[in-house]
């Protein structure tokens, strides 16, 4: 594979993974904001980052200093493989007609609404509801952009030495970005087609991380990582088998619930 | 113990999500896949295709599974 190309697959996939992410994030404390008290909101987000540093940084050291290359491949690569399954789970449905696009307005609208309804509690000086509801909402956002960071960056190491730098840049340039568009329209980012941009990073997701938990199988035998036929030319061929049987997927569902072609 | 309930329906949530078939159909390829590795005269090579392909069966179930509960559910 192309190094220059592989590297901007790299940052291309971890920028819309994570961007999908800091979208419904930033969703989640914008409700809260508006709703209930900006303090608490950015407390709250605040809180979520300072949470994700500390994560990362003593798993990161965990990991790198007593698990063994396989192990971390199986590890992160059936994380992977669980969250990309789903994502592209819920997106064939989604395409098919079969659950309703996800609507970022909508969402916005409904946390507002749960916002206004429950009661004010105050615990710390702080809206106690819009503190721990846009923690939830960005540890947990973050946690998945955090594995797909060190999933796909680690994985690039092969082609280029500052993959895990790129990938972090990547996602740091998305978040950043949410973040200014955000803060400049004040409202929710329902412009971001992120039922397409969800059916893209499933597909990667799972294509990666198929790849790394069969490479981590090795564990189990020799302990040396397994070996893909045609190596790392497999994901490639992950991601158009995945592509193909999601396609037919989505067009069977359609002709068995006769519904038509969704806007998004 | 409270703690531990919501500690651990967190991580559930987190991890398995809405459609625990995905999860448990994951756990099981890759369990076919060891099993493959630790048997004598089984080719590396076809490993990871047969895992590939339990991966496809598994999203495969999964949504006719959901398809399933739809029907059953009226719509």
């Amino acid at each position: 594979m192309h190094m220059t190309a592989a590297t901007l697959g790299l940052a291309t996939a971890t920028f819309l993974a994570s961007a999908v992410e800091f979208v419904e994030a930033f969703t989640i404390v914008l409700a809260m904001g508006l709703s209930r008290s900006w303090r608490a909101a950015v407390t709250g987000t605040a809180a979520a980052l300072l949470a994700l540093t500390a994560v990362t940084a003593v798993a990161g050291v965990a990991l790198i200093q007593w698990v063994s290359e396989s192990v971390l491949q199986l590890v992160i690569g059936t994380l992977l493989l669980l969250f990309g399954l789903q994502w592209l789970r819920t997106a064939i449905l989604r395409a098919g007609g079969l659950v309703t696009l996800h609507d970022e307005r909508a969402v916005f609208r409904a946390e507002q609404e749960a916002a206004r309804r429950a009661g004010h509690q105050m615990r710390l000086g702080l809206d106690w509801m819009a503190f721990v509801v846009s923690f939830k909402g960005v540890f947990l956002e973050g946690l998945e952009v955090v594995f797909i960071v060190i999933t796909f960056g680690t994985s690039a190491t092969r082609y280029n030495p500052h993959g895990l730098l790129v990938a972090s840049a990547s996602a740091a340039v998305a978040g950043l970005l949410v973040v200014v568009v955000g803060v400049i329209s004040r409202r929710p980012l329902s412009a971001v087609p992120e039922n397409t941009m969800k059916y893209a990073v499933g597909l990667l997701l799972t294509s990666f991380g198929t790849f790394w938990a069969v490479e981590g199988l090795g564990y189990f035998g020799s302990g040396e990582s397994l070996t893909w036929p045609g190596q790392d030319w497999a994901i490639l061929g992950l991601v158009v088998g995945g592509l193909g049987l999601s396609r037919l997927a989505v067009a069977g569902l359609r002709r068995t619930f006769k519904t038509p072609h969704p806007a998004g | 113990m409270r703690f531990l309930v919501r500690f651990s329906r967190f991580w559930y949530d987190f991890i398995v999500g809405d459609a625990w078939e995905v999860a448990a159909g994951v756990v099981a390829v890759l369990g076919i896949g060891v099993g493959l590795l630790r048997t004598d005269g089984v080719n590396r090579g076809v490993i990871p295709l047969v895992v590939a392909l339990g991966v496809g069966l598994v999203l495969g179930g999964s949504l006719l599974a959901e398809v399933r509960r739809r029907r059953r559910a009226g719509r």
